[in-house]
C-alpha cells in the first residue's frame, strides 16, 4: 500500500522557490537540489509505503550552516525535515513537498575520543558503527547496535532512540547520549546537556532525555556526546532449537526468574527459520519450530557461570539441540540467520509489513496465540522475530500485493496486533518510532490529555510547528500563546533574533 | 487581589479530604503555607491542584520533605500537597522486572516488596525518601556509573499538571519509544513542572554477592589514574567512589563489584590488582596494596544528606578529575577551608561539603578555582545546598529552552516559585 503525499516533478512552489539563492549562499549551489528527478531520491525513508517528494534538499556541512538553512526556513514559516541515513521503518524522516529536506550525511566526522572519560564527541551523520571502531583501539564501545548499525546515522538513533539486540542488557540511546549540541526549529544553536550525564546548574531540566526519541520533532542535531563502555572480556552466545515457540518461552522466563540478565535474547519462528536457511544457510536446527538466541557478556568469571546455568534451563525447557559459541567468527555465524531474517522474509512473499510492537515480556505466549489466530482467520501469513527479553515483536505480515485485497487485509491483520499490544498493557513501537506510520494509533496508546500534555512539549521547542511537522502525533496543533505574564524577556527577543509567538 | 481565605479553605476542602493548615514545621525556605493538603487518589491529587489553579495559588510538592531546601530558595507557598497519601506499590510484575509505585511511597518499603522477589531499583538512595521525591530531585547514589540516575530506570510516569490535567507517558514495559518521554522531563524538575504522583521502574536483580575493594594513595594524580583505571575496566565496577579530606588528608578510592559469589570474588582479586602498587596505571610508590571486603568502607555514602554545612556538586569528564581535584585543593589552601570531597568519581561527580559557617564568599571564591579546572561545556560547580545557595540558572546550556518548558507547563508560575526558571 503506498500513501502518496503529493505529485511528483514540480518545481518548488512560491516560498520554497523564493528560499533558493539564501540557501545556495549558505551552502553553495552544489549543495541544494530542486532538480525534481534527484529530489525522487529523497521521497521515502526505509519505510517504503509512505512517499512524498520534497521540494527541495539541502546538504549542509557544519551546525553553523544548519542553524542558518532552519533560520531562512523558520523566517518564510517554511517546513523543514531533518534525515540521517534515511533508514528509519516508521517514516520518521518523509519529507514535506512544501519544505526543505536538509540531509546530514556530510557531517560524519567523529570529532573526538576521550578514552578516560569514555566519550566521543561525533558529528550526526557518522554511523553507528563508526562509533565502535573509533573506540575499539582503546578497548571500548558504543552499546547501541540497531541492525542497520552498519549504516544507520547515530543522529537517526538519536532522533528515534533507537535500541538494538543489545538493549535488554545495555539500554537504548537515551541512555548513551550525554550531550546534543541541536538546532532549534527557530535556528538557534543550543546545547542540551553537557556530556557528565548529571544536569549543570543547581537545577536543569533534562531536555537531553525528552529530545531524544522525539523523532526530529524537535530540533536539529549537530553534536553529539556519547558514553563509551568497556568491552566486554567474554562473549558467549547460546542457541537452542525447539518443537515451539511456547518451548523457547518457558526457557526465557526461566532464564530472567533465575536472576540472569542476558546482553540479548532472540526468538524466531519455524516461518522466518525456514527463510533464513533459504536464503543464508544459516544452519538452524531442522525443523525447528523455534530458534532461542541468548548472548551473554560481561565479566570472564560472571559469564562461564551464568553460561552454565542458561545451557541448563535450554535443556530443561526441552531443548532439542543446543549449540555455545564465543569467538566472534562462530557467533557471527550463528547471528547471521537472525540478523537476515527481515530480508528472508521477504523473499517469501511479494511484499510485507513489518511491525514493532510491545507486550510484557510474561504477555508474549497470550499475544503471540493471538497472532496466530489473526494470521489464520485472516488468511495472512505472519512470520515471528522478536526480541523475547524484553517482550519487542517483529511480525512480518506477508502478503502479495498483485492479490486484490490482500494488501488492506495485511494492513488489517497489522493493525489487530498493535490492538493486542496495547490490551496487554505493551506499545505501539518498540524501537522503530510512530512517524507518519503509526501516528493514527497513539489515540489507542494515550489519551487526550496525554497527547496535550505531550505538545506542550513541542510547543515549548517549535511554537511555529516547522520541525518534521505531522509526526508522531495525530493531528496538528497550534500551540497558541501562554497565558500568564514573562519575568524577563526570552534573550533572542532581546537580541532582536526572535519574536515571541 | 488575594482572594477571600475562607473561600480558598473552601475549595481545597471540596477538593481533598485531608486538608490542614500550615504550620511552622512545613515552612519551605522560611514561609510556612497556609494550607497542606494530602491526596489520597490520583484524582483527589488532580482535584486539589485544579482548585489551586483557581485559587491561583503557589504549590510546593512534597514527599519526606528532606530536600525541600536545596536548589535555590521557595519564593512563595500557599500550598503544600504532600504525596505521602500516595504510598502504594501498585503492581509488581515479578516475571517482567517492572514495578508501578505511587509517588508517596517511601524507597525503603518498595525495596522490602521487591526484595521478596529477589530485585531491586537499582539507586543508593535513603529508605526514608519517597519515590517521587527522589525522581523530581534525579537523587542516585555511587551505582549510578553502572545504573544512571532516575530518568533511566523510569519506563512510566503519571504527573498532574499545574492546572490539575492528569497526563501518562512511556508505559509499563521496558521497550517503549511511542510519544515523547515526559519521565525524562519530569526527573529532576524539583517539583517545578508538575506533580509526580505515579512512576513505574525497570528493575535489576539483586547480586547474590558483592565486595568492595579500597585503596588509599597520597596525592591526586595517583587517585585519578586509579578512578580512570577502575572505571574502564571490563571487570565492570557498579561504582568507583572516593573519599577525601582536602587538602592533607588520605585519599581513598572504593570499587564495588556486583554478581554472582564465585564472580565477585574473582572479579575482586583482579580489581585488586589494577589498584595496587606494580600495577600498568600505578608508579611503585602510589599505593599501598587494595584490600577486599565483604562491607562497605566506613566513608561510603549515599546521596549527601542534608547538614549544616555548604554543599557544592562538582561534575566534569573524568579525563579532568587530575584537575579537578589539584584546583580543590589549591582552592583548600587559599581559602583555609577543609573541604571534605566524596562522590561517583569515576561517573564525574563529586559532592564538596564545606563544613561550618565558611561564608558565601569564601564559598563563592572555593566554587570559582574549581569551575575554572572544569573545561568549558564540559561540566559544572553549583552551590546545591547551605549557605550561599545560588540560582545560576541562566548559565545552564538550554537554559532559554527551560525557561520556554517551564512557560508552558506551569504558565503563571505558581509551581515550586524561586527554585527555577521565574
Amino acid at each position: 500500500m503506498t500513501v502518496s503525499l503529493g505529485g511528483y516533478g514540480r518545481s518548488p512552489g512560491g516560498a520554497v522557490a523564493a528560499l533558493v539563492p539564501a540557501l545556495t549562499g549558505i551552502v553553495g549551489a552544489a549543495n541544494v537540489i530542486t532538480d525534481p528527478l534527484e529530489l525522487r531520491t529523497y521521497e521515502c525513508d526505509g519505510l517504503t509505503s509512505h512517499r512524498a517528494t520534497p521540494a527541495l534538499v539541502t546538504f549542509p556541512a557544519t551546525a553553523g550552516q544548519v542553524a542558518a538553512v532552519v533560520r531562512e526556513c523558520a523566517g518564510a514559516g517554511v517546513p523543514f525535515v531533518a534525515r540521517g541515513s534515511g533508514t528509519g521503518l516508521s517514516g520518521g524522516a518523509v519529507p514535506r513537498e512544501d519544505g526543505v529536506l536538509i540531509v546530514l550525511a556530510k557531517m560524519r566526522s567523529v570529532l573526538e575520543v576521550d578514552p578516560v572519560a569514555r566519550r566521543a564527541v561525533i558529528e550526526p551523520g557518522v554511523t553507528n558503527l563508526a562509533v565502535s571502531q573509533a573506540a575499539a583501539p582503546f578497548g571500548l564501545f558504543y552499546a547501541p547496535d540497531p541492525s542497520s548499525q552498519v549504516v544507520c546515522s547515530v543522529g537517526g538513533n538519536v532522533a528515534e532512540n533507537s535500541g538494538g539486540a543489545h538493549c535488554l542488557k545495555h539500554g537504548f540511546t537515551v541512555n548513551h547520549v550525554l550531550g546534543l549540541e541541536i538546532v532549534t526549529p527557530s535556528g538557534e544553536l543550543a546545547w542540551l546537556g553537557d556530556g557528565t550525564g548529571v544536569p549543570a546548574g543547581p537545577l536543569g531540566y533534562d531536555l537531553l532525555g525528552a529530545f531524544t526519541g522525539s523523532e526530529g520533532t524537535l530540533g536539529i542535531v549537530t553534536k553529539i556526546v556519547v558514553k563509551l563502555t568497556p568491552a566486554p572480556e567474554a562473549v558467549h552466545l547460546v542457541l537452542a532449537g525447539y518443537a515451539t515457540l511456547a518451548d523457547g518461552g518457558r526457557a526465557v522466563s526461566d532464564i530472567i526468574a533465575a536472576g540472569i540478565v542476558p546482553a540479548a535474547i532472540e526468538m524466531m519462528d519455524a516461518l522466518s527459520i525456514e527463510a533464513a536457511e533459504a536464503a543464508v544457510a544459516c544452519g538452524y536446527p531442522d525443523d525447528a519450530g523455534a530458534v532461542l538466541l541468548v548472548e551473554l557478556d560481561g565479566p570472564a568469571a560472571e559469564v562461564e557461570a551464568e553460561l552454565a546455568t542458561v545451557r541448563e534451563i535450554c535443556a530443561a525447557a526441552g531443548a532439542t539441540e543446543i549449540r555455545a559459541a564465543d569467538d566472534p567468527a562462530q557467533r557471527a555465524a550463528i547471528w547471521k540467520g537472525r540478523k537476515a531474517a527481515f530480508a528472508a522474509v521477504g523473499r517469501l512473499a511479494p511484499a510485507y509489513i513489518v511491525q514493532d510492537g510491545v507486550v510484557p515480556r510474561t504477555a508474549l505466549g497470550d499475544v503471540l496465540a493471538r497472532i496466530s489466530a489473526l494470521s489464520e482467520a485472516a488468511g495472512i501469513r505472519v512470520a515471528n522475530v522478536f526480541h523475547a527479553g524484553d517482550g519487542n515483536l517483529h511480525p512480518l505480515v506477508l502478503y502479495n500485493d498483485a492479490v486484490p485485497g490482500e494488501a488492506e487485509r495485511a494492513e488489517e491483520v497489522s493493525g489487530a496486533i498493535l490492538d493486542a499490544c496495547i490490551e496487554h498493557g505493551g506499545s505501539i513501537t518498540g524501537e522503530h518510532g510512530v512517524g507518519v506510520d503509526k501516528s493514527r494509533y497513539m489515540p489507542k496508546m494515550f489519551t487526550a490529555q496525554d497527547l496535550d500534555t505531550m505538545q506542550l512539549l513541542r510547543c515549548a521547542f517549535d511554537p511555529a510547528s516547522l520541525c518534521n511537522p505531522g509526526k508522531v502525533f495525530p493531528t496538528p496543533r497550534l500551540c497558541g500563546e501562554i497565558p500568564g505574564h514573562r519575568r524577563a524577556p526570552h534573550p533572542a527577543v532581546v537580541a532582536g533574533e526572535a519574536e515571541i509567538f | 487581589m488575594r482572594p477571600d481565605p475562607g473561600i480558598i479553605a473552601k475549595a481545597l476542602a471540596a477538593a481533598c479530604e485531608s486538608l490542614r493548615p500550615g504550620s511552622a514545621a512545613d515552612a519551605v525556605g522560611g514561609i510556612t503555607p497556609s494550607f497542606v493538603a494530602s491526596p489520597s487518589s490520583v484524582a483527589e491529587a488532580s482535584a486539589v491542584l485544579r482548585a489551586a489553579a483557581e485559587q491561583g495559588l503557589a504549590v510546593i510538592p512534597r514527599g519526606s520533605g528532606s530536600r525541600l531546601e536545596w536548589g535555590a530558595p521557595a519564593s512563595a507557598c500557599d500550598l503544600v500537597v504532600d504525596t505521602l497519601g500516595l504510598g502504594q506499590v501498585i503492581e509488581h510484575a515479578v516475571g517482567d522486572l517492572v514495578a508501578r509505585v505511587q509517588a508517596g511511597a517511601r524507597f525503603g518499603d518498595v525495596a522490602s516488596v521487591l526484595a521478596r522477589a529477589g530485585q531491586e531499583i537499582a539507586l543508593d538512595v535513603p529508605a526514608t525518601a519517597t519515590i517521587g521525591g527522589i525522581v523530581a530531585d534525579a537523587l542516585a547514589g555511587p551505582r549510578r556509573l553502572r545504573y544512571g540516575s532516575p530518568r533511566d530506570l523510569l519506563i512510566g510516569m503519571t504527573l498532574v499538571r499545574a492546572d490539575g490535567t492528569v497526563a501518562h507517558s512511556g508505559g509499563k514495559v521496558v521497550k517503549n519509544v511511542a510519544g515523547y518521554d515526559l519521565g525524562k522531563l519530569l526527573a529532576g524538575s524539583a517539583g517545578t513542572l508538575g506533580l509526580i504522583v505515579e512512576a513505574t521502574f525497570r528493575l535489576h536483580p539483586l547480586p547474590a554477592a558483592r565486595a568492595w575493594v579500597t585503596a588509599e594513595f597520597p596525592d591526586a594524580g595517583a587517585l585519578a589514574r586509579a578512578v580512570a583505571a577502575a572505571a574502564n575496566s571490563s571487570l565492570v565496577a557498579s561504582a568507583v567512589e572516593v573519599h577525601w579530606a582536602a587538602p592533607a588528608g588520605p585519599a581513598s578510592v572504593g570499587v564495588l563489584l556486583e554478581g554472582s559469589a564465585d564472580g565477585v570474588a574473582a572479579r575482586a582479586g583482579r580489581m585488586a590488582g589494577l589498584l595496587s602498587p606494580g600495577a600498568a596505571a600505578m608508579p611503585d610508590d602510589a599505593a599501598t596494596r587494595a584490600a577486599v571486603s565483604p562491607t562497605a568502607p566506613s566513608w561510603w555514602a549515599g546521596v549527601p544528606a542534608p547538614g549544616d554545612g555548604t554543599l557544592l556538586r562538582v561534575t566534569f569528564w573524568v579525563s579532568a578529575l587530575e584537575r579537578v581535584l589539584g584546583a580543590i585543593d589549591g582552592a583548600a589552601r587559599q581559602t583555609g577551608i577543609r573541604p571534605v570531597v566524596h562522590g561517583s568519581a569515576g561517573a564525574g561527580l563529586l559532592y564538596v561539603t564545606v563544613p561550618g559557617p565558611a561564608g558565601p564568599a569564601k564559598v563563592a571564591q572555593l566554587a570559582g578555582i574549581v569551575a575554572g579546572a572544569i573545561p568549558a561545556g564540559r561540566g559544572s560547580v553549583a552551590v546545591v545546598a547551605g549557605q550561599a545557595r545560588e540560582r545560576r540558572t541562566s548559565e545552564v546550556p538550554g537554559a532559554a529552552l527551560m525557561r520556554s518548558v517551564k512557560d508552558r507547563f506551569d504558565p503563571r508560575g505558581r509551581l515550586s516559585p524561586g527554585r527555577t526558571f521565574g
